[in-house]
């Protein structure tokens, strides 16, 4: 099978301390997978090593057929793997609409398609109204409220065009509604054709907008299917609830 | 402002300093404002690295010194003009600050600052016992009696560093206004979130480290023909890189401004100093000045005045930083 993302065997210390252990996980082009687990069960860990901010020692990295294991972070993003962080992390001294023009100029630009600067100010505006911050775009970062900030990450994630999302606990402290906004937001990305990888602790909104379900527990993987099947298996459970 | 229109704008001033230094009739205007010319390059090309992408070089004094000694050996193997000594050397310290940058650029922080000064002194040492620029003799460099087109050498070395500092501000605005001044902004923002962004971090450090260590020693290549004897303790003292860290901060890093302003009330506050109370006060009024920004203006001047701007009604916040029609591709 065509796999867009396919992780095989990866395995990561820091020092003694083993972060994952052999995981294995693929990604079909245009699917939904959540990503679950306790805290500090290595799903961050797993995005950074997907993402070249961390290097693997075992393992490999295959995405869209491309090799990752000598690609650093920004080539990453210029194939089309995007993430978002889990603490936002914005560019402070930009405005909001400059935090836009970022990966439209160094990832969409560079990838080759044409870009002139007129096309980036509307692209960077119409990604900010998609999220509802278009009234805020000379703004900076610091003016915003937590979910603001969240939107932001996450619109700075889509101005790369990507192929690939990882949104890493983007809805983390926020309220039920605002939750539903982000889901709604990401599900019409997923429509528009880009595949995404949610980590998630919520569990109403990782199993609504779910396809496939992976769990991880102390760095290895428990579990991989349907999100039903999934959290009805016992190593979840117990994973989760303790013996 | 169009880069043409802002460089005509500075020549301009840059004349009319020139004529108001004549207008004094005495040489020692042209001393003082040769050493707050040079300043001016420096922490312009300090503020590449250390405001714009937030790595604090504290090796300025080894650039600095690099292009004076570049200037001593090119000068003891055959004298060329000034003009070209200005070259040579801009290109001998790029090379280092590339060199640098390369070796060091994946350490942040304390770490990155320790290891430029450490840059610093292997390159003093190196000099020291490099007996073809004079070692720790020193070396002497006369000073033509006459400079072309000019006549008489202080003004000309004046005439050539208040160019300098024009081209180094130029450089640092069209920087500042390009999108490379866009990734060097993310670098000192949040260097992960710039490379998940797409932004070649590493490559945008290693240019910055190149244009300032160039710019530095430029700035250091007529100083052997301004000071005549070149001691490399002196050369390579660290009140250069204390003063080229100063300016900065003090006037503001975010932008070409802050360097500027920095070193025009720094560097001409020390040579009021110099002649009215003493030349060791120097430092002593860096130390004062810098304690005060940093408890009243940690943001330095443009910071203050940009503080100011935001309790002004909306509109004014955060305005986009990059002119829409920065030219060119991404680096």
């Amino acid at each position: 099978m065509n796999w867009l993302l396919d992780v095989k065997d990866l395995g990561k210390r820091f020092g003694g301390f083993v972060a994952l252990e052999n995981i294995s996980l693929a990604v079909r082009a245009g699917e939904r997978v959540g990503l679950i687990g306790p805290n500090g069960s290595g799903k961050s860990t797993l995005v950074n090593c997907i993402c070249g901010t961390l290097r693997n020692e075992a393992g490999s990295v295959r995405f869209d057929g491309h090799l990752l294991h000598r690609s650093v972070a920004h080539q990453r993003t210029r194939l089309g793997l995007a993430r978002t962080f889990q603490l936002p992390r914005p560019f402070a001294s930009l405005s909001l609409i400059d935090n836009m023009r970022i990966p439209l100029i160094y990832t969409v630009a560079a990838r080759g398609a044409v870009h002139s600067a007129r096309d980036i100010e509307a692209r960077s505006f119409e990604l900010l109204r998609e999220v509802g911050l278009d009234n805020k775009a000379q703004r900076l970062p610091r003016d915003l409220t937590q979910v603001e900030m969240r939107k932001l990450e996450l619109a700075r994630a889509m101005a790369a065009e990507p192929k690939l999302l990882i949104a890493d606990e983007s809805m983390a402290g926020l309220t039920h509604s605002e939750v539903e906004d982000l889901l709604a937001l990401l599900k019409r990305l997923n429509e528009q054709g880009v595949t995404i990888i949610l980590i998630e602790h919520i569990m109403r909104a990782v199993m609504s907008f779910s396809q496939r379900l992976v769990v991880l527990v102390s760095g290895r993987k428990i579990a991989d299917g349907e999100p039903d099947e999934v959290v009805h298996n016992p190593d979840v459970e117990r994973a989760y609830l303790g013996q | 402002m169009r880069t043409p229109i802002f460089l005509l704008i500075c020549l301009v001033i840059a004349g009319a300093a020139f004529v108001a230094a004549v207008a004094f009739n005495n040489d020692y205007v042209f001393f003082a404002g040769y050493v707050v010319m040079q300043y001016m390059v420096l922490s312009t090309a300090w503020n590449i690295l250390g405001g714009y992408c937030g790595y604090v070089n504290f090796g300025t004094a080894g650039f600095f010194g690099l292009g004076a000694y570049s200037t001593v050996a090119f000068h003891r193997f055959y004298p060329l003009p000034i003009p070209i000594l200005l070259i040579f050397g801009g290109v001998v310290s790029g090379i280092v600050g590339f060199g640098m940058g390369y070796l060091t650029l994946r350490l942040r922080g304390a770490f990155f600052a320790i290891a430029t000064l450490a840059l610093a002194v292997v390159l003093e040492t190196l000099v020291v016992n490099w007996d073809y620029v004079g070692g720790s003799r020193g070396a002497y460099i006369v000073r033509p009696e006459v400079a072309p087109l000019i006549g008489n050498y202080v003004r000309y070395l004046f005439l050539i560093m208040l160019l300098l500092a024009v081209a180094a501000i130029t450089v640092a605005r069209l920087i500042e206004r390009s999108r490379l001044g866009y990734g060097f902004a993310t670098i000192r923002d949040d260097e992960q979130a710039a490379e998940a962004s797409g932004v070649p971090t590493l490559r945008l450090k290693l240019i910055a480290t190149t244009i300032s260590g160039a710019l530095m020693g430029m700035a250091g290549a007529p100083f052997p023909y301004y000071i005549g004897y070149l001691q490399p303790s002196s050369t390579f003292g660290f009140d250069y890189a204390v003063n080229a860290i100063a300016m900065p901060l003090i006037g503001g890093t975010t932008s070409w401004v802050g360097p500027v302003i920095g070193t025009l009330l720094l560097a001409s506050l020390q040579q009021i100093a110099t002649v009215t109370i003493s030349s060791a006060v120097n430092l002593l009024i860096v130390g004062c000045l810098l304690v005060g920004f940093v408890i009243v203006a940690p943001e330095g001047i443009i910071g203050l005045v940009h503080r100011y701007i935001r309790h002004k009604p909306a509109g004014l916040v955060g305005r986009s930083r990059i002119a829409a029609d920065a030219p060119g591709p991404a680096p």
